[in-house]
């Protein structure tokens, strides 16, 4: 076997978490109008606040375009062919305890490697699991709840706390942002919430895990974390989805809010279904806005993204840097082959004095994929003394791939300092053929290239998650001597 | 330990090696010599089994085995080793971390344990203290940005690490000062053992005083055409290669 072919099947490896649970649900008839807005908020018995914001975003949607200035070409969506809720009927009923959770259910998420069991291989770990439309089951909740940490689903928020959920629900991402992020505040269903109070250091890693299982539907979720003064907590959502022939719509907005001298690190290891690897047929649309408001001085926000599956990713997870010398930074792999396409970077808004930033991207392409960095600098007039480093690279994998970058600097004040640096390697036949003749096979020396040049990004992960992100890039991780 | 029958091989279509004939025993030390283009580096290449080259007639035999219809990694795993004339550049990845895959492979071959990191960092230090060479090339990415002395140092270091029955070295002193010719050399020799064997490619007389062959081979258009004691080298060193014309080749 040649060594390209080695690198194209590599890259090429199945979708483990293609199948589908036999679970019954209860799911709205497709389309989307006033009335279906109306009942996903009854269904979730909302207070009255959520249902206004929903509709201001649907009306304001209706007068709005879905936009196509991105290099991912797609055939159109019909959003009147789109489930926007579908939820197991088990998960209905409130739940007494973890032991309640629909064994069918239990079972999707173990075979996921989530249990939804505390003291499991996650123990240090609090998650919060959403299947569908709702979020089935969420651990630690008591524990949390002792240090005054607030994690649940954002349904439940919105009853529990109403009045943390109105203070920042939209303060970030506003209804009228974007077409999907403007689609998401109409009929978002479900999500976390997570909210640390003043002086307290999350004990744990909190986690979401998303799955879409019924077919058509779209997921819409909506994330809310708000870190108060002095606090800390680290945030990670994993996702996949089974394998159907028709794209499925993941729509979600993410708002982070850190006070001051707070920090927030969020870390995503998405593997959505990519589609048919020979055909392309199918996959997940995962249209994001991911967005966070350094609020307070000092604040520090960092996006942490292992971008690996859906057949178009489309994100950018952003700073808005508005405290002092508050800190942002965006940490990305984004792997795609076969035929997915990537459009993913980030956006760096510097407002505050002394603000600072920092980017690493690293895209890998494979296949007859398509993959692009897009990002944006912005140095305002009031950002004396911002400073942004950006690092942007990219790795070939055969010759049928393609790589882009598109960042954009926008500098108004004279003494920022912008550094930009950018590099494109591949992995050449005689890398491998060196590996080989020590013994190394093509897989692991493969493995142990990408691993290599997804360092950087990698360990900003939690170290569980290292683990499975390197593992969901087939590789090995590399030994830490030295 | 190692039998070569009347190898031929090409690469694109042209014929590189015509009929070549050789025989390696443990503990012997083969120098292979010969003019540009003679075909020496096209035998380490086919060897290691580099799938640029077609092999067209002949055997290989080690330790055995059918050499030639094993994988580049399988033959690594029989104990094969070639030092690379240019070691490639592995950006991203340690030389700890490069060897402990490698040496691990080679140990799971062999139905042993595979070390832990810090096992294998014990084991390496030691091999770095043995060939008297600098610890931070444990923590340096493969040959990125090493000098070609470097490189050349790291080819030896990692023979040391997997200990093979047969190495191969090619033009190993090509581009060396002498300084890091006698490095290099000393690590070699600190290497030589009854149960392994060695050969070195090299266009150089002045190699075989610092490691001292038991054969010199002269090779000339993809045959072996003289083999002798290490004389021959000397006898080489001062007549050219008109010593082929005795030969008729």
């Amino acid at each position: 076997m040649s060594s390209t072919q080695a690198l194209q099947d590599f890259a090429a490896r199945e979708y483990k978490f293609g199948f589908r649970s036999d679970i019954e649900t209860e799911s709205f008839a497709k389309g989307l109008s006033e009335e279906v807005i109306r009942k996903i908020s009854e269904a979730k018995d909302e207070p009255p606040f959520m249902l206004e914001f929903r509709l201001k975003a649907y009306r304001h949607w209706l007068t709005m375009e879905e936009p196509h200035w991105s290099e991912t070409p797609y055939a159109p969506i019909d959003y009147q062919d789109v489930i926007y809720y579908s939820a197991p009927k088990a998960a209905k009923k409130k739940l007494a305890s973890l032991d309640d959770v629909d064994p069918e259910l239990r079972k999707t998420f173990e075979k996921l490697g989530v249990p939804l069991i505390e003291q499991k291989r996650l123990a240090g770990v609090a998650v919060d699991a959403v299947f569908d439309s709702v979020s089935v089951a969420t651990t630690y909740k008591e524990k949390l709840k002792k240090e005054g940490v607030i994690f649940c689903s954002i349904s439940e928020a919105m009853q529990e706390y109403p009045e943390l959920v109105q203070k920042y629900l939209g303060s970030v991402v506003p209804y009228t942002d974007n077409f999907f992020a403007t689609l998401n505040s109409a009929v978002f269903t479900d999500g976390s919430f997570v909210f640390i109070p003043k002086g307290v250091r999350c004990p744990m890693e909190l986690s979401t895990y998303f799955r879409i299982n019924t077919e058509n539907t779209g997921q819409f979720e909506r994330t809310l974390i708000v870190a108060e003064d002095n606090s800390y907590v680290s945030y990670l959502e994993g996702c996949t989805a089974p394998k159907f022939d028709s794209n499925q719509l993941h729509a979600a907005v993410v708002e982070l809010v850190a006070l001051e001298n707070a920090e927030i690190k969020y870390s995503t290891v998405q593997n959505w279904f990519a589609g048919d690897p020979e055909t392309g047929k199918g996959g997940i649309f995962n249209f994001v806005t991911k967005r966070g408001k350094c609020l307070g001085k000092k604040s520090k926000i960092s996006w942490t993204q292992v971008e690996t599956g859906s057949a178009i990713t489309w994100k950018y997870p952003s700073c808005l840097l508005l405290g002092d010398e508050s800190v942002g930074e965006f940490y990305s792999v984004a792997l795609t082959a076969n035929r997915q396409q990537a459009d993913t970077g980030t956006k760096m808004i510097h407002v505050g004095k002394n603000t600072k930033s920092t980017i690493v991207a690293k895209g890998i392409s494979a296949g007859q994929s398509n993959n692009n960095y897009r990002g944006l600098v912005s140095i305002m007039k009031s950002a004396s003394g911002a400073r942004n480093f950006t690092q942007c690279d990219s790795m070939l994998i055969g010759d049928k791939c393609n790589a882009n970058t598109f960042p954009l600097i926008d500098v108004q004040h004279p003494n920022a300092q912008v550094e930009h640096e950018a590099s494109t390697s591949k992995i050449s036949d005689d890398q491998l053929f060196y590996c080989r003749s020590r013994g190394i096979s093509t897989e692991d020396a493969m493995g142990a290239i990408i691993n290599g040049f997804c360092k950087d990004v990698f360990r900003e992960l939690p170290t569980e998650f290292a683990v499975e992100a390197t593992k969901l890039l087939g590789i090995k991780l590399e030994n830490s001597v030295g | 330990m190692l039998t070569i029958q009347n190898l031929h091989a090409k690469i694109e279509d042209k014929e590189i090696l015509k009929g070549l004939t050789l025989n390696i025993k443990a503990g012997e030390v083969h120098a292979i010599m010969g003019p540009n283009g003679s075909g020496k580096s096209t035998l380490a290449k086919v060897l290691t089994g580099d799938d640029n080259y077609e092999v067209t007639k002949g055997t290989a035999t080690f330790e055995g085995k059918d050499l030639l219809s094993l994988e580049p990694e399988e033959r690594a795993l029989e104990g094969f080793f070639m030092a690379f004339q240019y070691p490639v550049e592995i950006p991203g990845v340690n030389n700890a971390s490069f060897l402990r895959m490698a040496a691990n492979a080679r140990r799971k071959h062999a139905g042993l344990e595979e070390l832990d990191p810090l096992e294998f960092n014990d084991l390496l230090q030691e091999k770095i203290r043995f060939l008297d060479m600098n610890p931070d090339f444990a923590d340096r990415n493969v040959n990125f940005g090493f000098s070609g002395g470097e490189k050349k140092r790291n080819e030896i270091l990692q023979m040391a690490v997997l200990n093979p029955k047969l190495a191969l070295l090619d033009e190993t002193d090509s581009g060396l000062d002498i300084d890091a010719l006698r490095i290099v050399a000393n690590g070699v020799n600190k290497l030589r053992r009854d149960n392994n064997a060695i050969i070195l490619i090299t266009h150089y007389q002045r190699l075989l005083n610092y490691i001292v062959p038991d054969i010199v081979h002269i090779m000339h258009d993809g045959r072996i055409v003289k083999s002798g004691p290490k004389e021959l080298a000397l006898e080489l060193e001062e007549r050219g290669y008109e010593l082929l014309q005795n030969v008729g080749a």
